[in-house]
């Protein structure tokens, strides 16, 4: 791979920076122990709280690169939360169940938005808009407006426990991410992915059932933040469906831009999602253990977001690319330079 | 084409004025039934749906007509409910406010419509104060000196706190870390080392506390949350790291809800200043003295009181939130 045009570098980058910072500023950040059989720490803490971030992000990946957006993941979480929490408190279901239930009922509502998006043509932004709202009181419905609390052992094997030292959760949303991009790597679907998003009609003309694919990736987005939602639900033991996933499509739709892809659709980089998603959430650890003044929390977070995609802007890259190697294309004109970069992008390198 | 077009405009805003007189010469004729128009923040909480619950009983009690809209948190949507409440030209508004600020314009609106403003829950920050009639609360200060003084009796006046504040900016927030405090600079030996936005909520609480634990460890003596979800969440965290809440680590929050009682008799919370809901009755009295003309102090504090370990098991069978 070449670094220069990888996406995903300036994610690690900010990755990277801000973990140096800790390093250097942050006393026991990257000290581990091991208390009653699992690991402990600052790291740990981050991996486990981005574990939901990584799911739903991954899942909006895929529906980005299609040229749309999902607003409903934050509304979906707190919806696919609270049908279990419910199942829990009203009957015995076998553990199974309180998992594959709410999950094939939440990705039933993405075959809505699905629908809605690749059959009937309505903007994406304003379909998912109508989950995200009504979602939520769904949820709110389905709990009573409580927070409804439970103590179920197996239930709360994927939120609270720890395979082999590590959280259940980190494990599940990684391979969950991992396996989604294998399946799109490995078979055309990726391609036709990207085309979409380039280009829906010319796609279409080509014999790519484009509808279709759209709505896989709004159920493969629903599976993802039915699963984030059963995480969180299991974590603090209670489903609070008006707080669960709050903002969450917007910390989604931050980590795929700071993954490098572009949110107009066509290229996508789930590896870059997955750091992208480690970044927001370091930071709100980072700025947390810190102590950082509560008043300048946000604007630090902004300042970052604002860092990556500054490093990110092709424009920024010119000059990168230019002080790096100043001779070459001081020499070219503009016209040249233009050639030069189009040659590029057709050769790929 | 274009004619069909101004056309059905036309026709349509000549459906929306009538509509419009129409829905005025209803309001004006059933003028004997007092109307209310409700906006509250969103049922997020017990406190809300008791809070909820108490206003409508108390409406049905007394024959009165309930607009009832919640905001979903967002400010805008309350700015909106208070719009339409202005345009149904209703009795009374009862607000409460997500933030303190902002609400000056829309205030002055239903001052010139003649219709009496009473806050509920929080209070506000306006320059000129008879935009309202009065504010029906508790009072968060009271409430976080109350959390403050019990915090120094049981621990001598010596501990190292961590802190969960609610959302910045709300009151509740505001005033309950103010009151702590101001008893808490009483005393030299009692400290607040870290201090943190967890946004009223569990996960959050949780999220907050973890992060806590790692930067300062056993050092922490006491937890003070501002609401009771952030405390049960972050009696989690201690719990997950091997802490014992209750004893190695104080916590006390405020709300007085269910699952604070709950936790209060296993001994993970120590102790909760309740902030009542049951309001309705209390706002109810305050809108029938407005319409009949008396005047009212800016301010009515609502009664509140501290539970504690000792006094949580007998409490926990009258909790309706």
């Amino acid at each position: 791979m070449n670094i220069k045009q990888s996406k995903e570098i300036w994610a690690f980058l900010a990755l990277s920076l801000i973990l140096l910072f800790n390093l250097i500023f942050t006393q026991g950040f990257f000290s581990i122990e091991i208390r009653d059989g699992r690991f402990y720490g600052s790291l740990i803490d981050i991996l486990n709280r981005a574990a939901p971030i990584i799911l739903t992000a991954t899942g909006m990946t895929l529906v980005i690169a299609t040229g749309g957006i999902d607003l409903s993941v934050g509304s979906l979480m707190a919806i696919s939360g609270a049908i279990a929490a419910v199942m829990i408190s009203n009957g015995d279901f076998p553990t199974i169940f309180l998992f594959v239930v709410p999950i094939i009922l939440t990705a039933l509502l993405g075959v809505w938005n699905g629908l809605l998006i690749g059959f009937r043509g309505i903007q994406p932004f304003i379909a998912t808009l109508i989950l995200m709202v009504s979602g939520r009181g769904i949820a709110q419905l389905l709990t009573g407006g409580q927070i409804l609390i439970f103590e179920h052992q197996g239930f709360e094997l994927l939120g609270r426990s720890y395979f082999l030292g590590f959280p259940v959760a980190v494990s599940v949303a990684l391979l969950m991410a991992l396996a989604i991009n294998l399946f799109v790597r490995k078979t055309a679907i990726g391609l036709f992915i990207e085309s979409i998003g380039g280009n829906s009609t010319a796609s279409r003309y080509v014999g790519i059932n484009d509808k279709m694919i759209k709505v896989s990736a709004y159920v493969v987005t629903a599976i993802c933040a039915a699963i984030a939602g059963l995480i969180m639900t299991g974590n603090i033991r209670g489903a609070d469906s008006s707080h669960i996933g709050l903002g969450m499509e917007l910390d989604a739709i931050l980590s795929v831009a700071i993954g490098g892809t572009v949110l107009e659709g066509g290229r996508f980089h789930i590896g870059g999602t997955i750091l992208g998603a480690l970044v927001i959430q370091s930071l709100t650890t980072t700025i947390l253990t810190l102590g950082v003044p509560v008043e300048i929390t946000q604007i630090m977070k902004a300042l970052v977001v604002v860092l990556v995609s500054f490093l990110q802007s092709e424009n920024v890259k010119e000059i990168f690319s230019q002080y790096f190697n100043p001779r070459k294309k001081a020499l070219l004109t503009p016209i040249e330079k233009q050639i030069d970069d189009s040659t590029k992008e057709v050769l790929n390198v | 084409m274009k004619g069909m077009k101004v056309f059905l405009m036309g026709l349509f805003l000549a459906v929306l004025c009538l509509s419009g007189a129409f829905a005025n010469g209803q309001q004006e004729k059933s003028d004997d039934t007092i109307t209310v128009g409700l906006s509250n923040n969103g049922a997020e909480s017990g406190w809300q749906l008791a809070y909820y619950n108490s206003v409508h009983e108390e409406a049905a009690a007394r024959g009165w007509k309930l607009n009832y809209v919640e905001a979903q948190n967002k400010q805008e949507n309350q700015i909106q409910a208070l719009r339409s409440f202005i345009a149904m030209d209703v009795d009374a508004i009862v607000l409460q406010p997500v933030v303190e600020t902002g609400w000056e314009p829309v205030l002055k609106e239903a001052k010139q419509a003649g219709i009496p403003v009473i806050l509920s829950g929080r209070g506000i920050k306006v320059s000129d104060e008879d935009l309202y009639v009065t504010l029906i609360c508790s009072d968060f200060i009271t409430e976080g000196e109350m959390a403050g003084e019990w915090l120094a009796d049981q621990t001598n006046g010596k501990a190292s706190i961590v802190e969960l504040q609610g959302t910045a900016g709300a009151s509740a927030a505001n005033d309950r870390k103010k009151g702590f405090e101001n008893i808490i600079n009483t005393y030299p030996e009692m400290k607040i080392i870290k201090s943190q936005v967890a946004e009223f909520t569990r996960t959050k609480g949780k999220e907050v506390m973890e992060a806590f634990i790692k930067a300062e460890g056993d050092s922490i003596t006491a937890v003070y949350a501002h609401n009771d979800d952030m405390g049960l969440g972050a009696i989690q965290a201690l719990e997950e790291a091997g802490m014992k809440p209750g004893e190695d680590v104080i916590v006390i929050s405020i709300d007085g809800i269910k699952d604070a009682f709950t936790a209060m008799v296993d001994g993970t919370l120590n102790a909760t200043v309740e902030c009542t809901p049951l309001l309705g009755p209390k706002i109810y009295d305050a809108v029938q003295s407005t319409l009949n003309g008396e005047t009212l102090p800016k301010f009515m504090p609502s009664d509140d009181r501290l539970f504690d370990t000792t006094t949580a098991a007998k409490e926990l069978p009258n909790r309706k939130f």
